[in-house]
């Protein structure tokens, strides 16, 4: 079973595609680009679409995902904590 | 059974100038905001004349008025629609917007309230509505090529799951019809920060690359201008930060996975401009569902594609708007608005390929005559962009 995916092998966070990963699930990962699966420990309870940092990131890091720059870590992330408006901002406007 | 591009066609409505609508609307169209009531009480006395109300229209001026005169013109001469009634407060601006519709050479018919009230111009209007509406009526949809559909596109109230199942899902479909000839639309303008190299990069040339930043830039101008933050919960909104979508850059690059791996941008529209050929097309636009979906009606679309995440359920008096979702959440809770469901995409019941035909499928069957959900449920948000105040 999926409990999230990823984009692109180098990207530093993926999206949780099922409802009720809590803290501690071990997840099953699939990184579509290269078709591969990878597995992951939630260390936070994370809400269906909401991203986890497959990556530990650092405060001024720049968050990859789709191999793209999607912006700035605020606050550090760690592996498989949930990745959203608290510790990530836009490097845009 | 496998779905065959190749010997695809459909059913639609050939009107006078050649193009084929998927819809057969008898429009109630008010030039102004004053002229909305009128409108609706000849739609209320015909049945089958679809009344189109609006809040514009009045003191409007320089670029601000060519959108609108361009949107209302544009929409009444799109081949959803049979026939038209305009409606306006008075003669000379109303006069305008018949005379653009009737360069396509369907019927058309005008109407000023000034000197004669609402009673005399709802009986007159009723009057030529009820024999739009009986001519029309007996138009019989004939065997088009693919080639002959304009297909637009615009997601909503996205989401995580936008990027990695249902945008992608258009894109697919999009690469697809883009060998056969079809005329495709994106649009967007704020929706792109953050992509915006990606697109440029697919541009098909310098003069469609310089045109294409022109637009972005003079976009990003206008947020500038009137940011007060970093736009957060209008860009991403509200919707897509609780489907998890954190910053701009992310929404974007979601985003344009609508126009596929293989497309090229063939050129690029202002506001409700209509494309000049087949292939993709970039229009200057909201990111605003309704106010997107209206300017690809008036830009001569038949058909749209809407991808939603968190579940926007947005439709359009003209076009039908087709709803494909991949989030398993949304399809549940919403299933009356979802047209095509894509989860499988996210559990890999479903490959890419699969989840783009299954699109064809229903963008086919749609044109042949299917209601959309969105029609279904009565959904007609029509929404005219603003640039600035009026007069």
């Amino acid at each position: 079973m999926i409990h999230f995916v990823v984009h692109d092998d180098g990207d530093s966070v993926g999206v949780v595609v099922v409802e009720g990963v809590s803290s501690g699930d071990e997840l099953t990962g699939w990184i579509m680009d290269q078709d591969k699966d990878i597995t992951f420990k939630a260390t936070s309870d994370i809400p269906i679409g909401h991203k986890l940092a497959i990556k530990p990131m650092k405060k001024d890091d720049t968050v990859i995902k789709y191999g793209v720059d999607i912006g700035r870590v605020v606050a550090d992330i760690g592996l498989g904590e949930h990745a959203h408006v608290h510790n990530i901002k836009t490097k845009r406007w | 059974m496998t779905f065959d591009i190749n010997n695809a066609t459909f059913m639609g409505y050939r009107r006078e100038n050649g193009r084929f609508g998927v819809r057969n609307h008898v429009i109630v169209l008010p030039v102004d905001d004053l002229s909305n009531s009128a409108s609706e009480a000849v739609a209320h006395n015909i049945k089958g004349a679809m009344a189109i109300p609006h809040p514009y229209g009045r003191l409007q001026f320089g670029e601000d008025l060519e959108v609108h005169f361009r949107t209302l013109i544009g929409t009444g001469s799109n081949p959803n629609v049979a026939a038209v009634i305009v409606i306006g407060i008075e003669e000379g601006w109303t006069k305008r917007v018949v005379d653009g519709i009737a360069a396509t050479g369907k019927p058309v018919v005008g109407f000023g309230i000034e000197q004669h009230g609402d009673h005399e111009t709802i009986m007159k209007a009723s009057k030529a509505a009820r024999e739009y509406v009986q001519w029309a009526s007996e138009k019989q949809r004939e065997q088009a090529p693919l080639s002959e559909l304009w297909v637009s596109t615009k997601c909503g109230e996205s989401d995580t799951t936008s990027g990695c199942g249902s945008n992608p899902t258009v894109g697919n479909a999009f690469d697809k019809m883009y060998d056969k000839g079809v005329t495709m639309l994106f649009g967007e303008t704020s929706e792109i920060t953050g992509g915006e190299h990606l697109v440029a990069e697919r541009c098909r040339d310098e003069a469609v690359r310089e045109r294409f930043m022109f637009m972005f830039d003079r976009y990003q101008d206008m947020i500038n201008r009137y940011k007060t933050n970093d736009l957060s919960e209008s860009q991403p909104t509200k919707g897509n930060i609780e489907g998890g979508l954190t910053t701009i850059e992310e929404k974007a690059l979601g985003n344009i996975q609508k126009i596929g791996r293989k497309c090229i941008v063939d050129g690029v529209l202002d506001k409700a401009e209509a494309p000049t050929g087949p292939g993709l097309w970039f229009m200057d636009s909201s990111s605003a569902a309704a106010e997107m979906v209206t300017l690809c009606g008036a830009a001569g679309y038949v058909v749209h594609f809407f991808p939603t995440g968190q579940g926007n359920i947005i439709g359009n008096p003209i076009v039908p708007v087709i709803k494909l979702c991949a989030n398993p959440r949304t399809v549940r809770t919403m299933s009356e608005h979802v047209d095509v469901d894509v989860s499988g995409l996210l559990r890999k019941e479903m490959t890419p390929d699969e989840a783009g035909d299954a699109l064809l499928e229903m963008m086919l069957r749609t044109s042949n005559g299917r209601l959309t959900a969105a029609e279904a449920l009565g959904h007609r948000e029509f929404v005219l962009t603003k640039l600035y105040e009026s007069a």
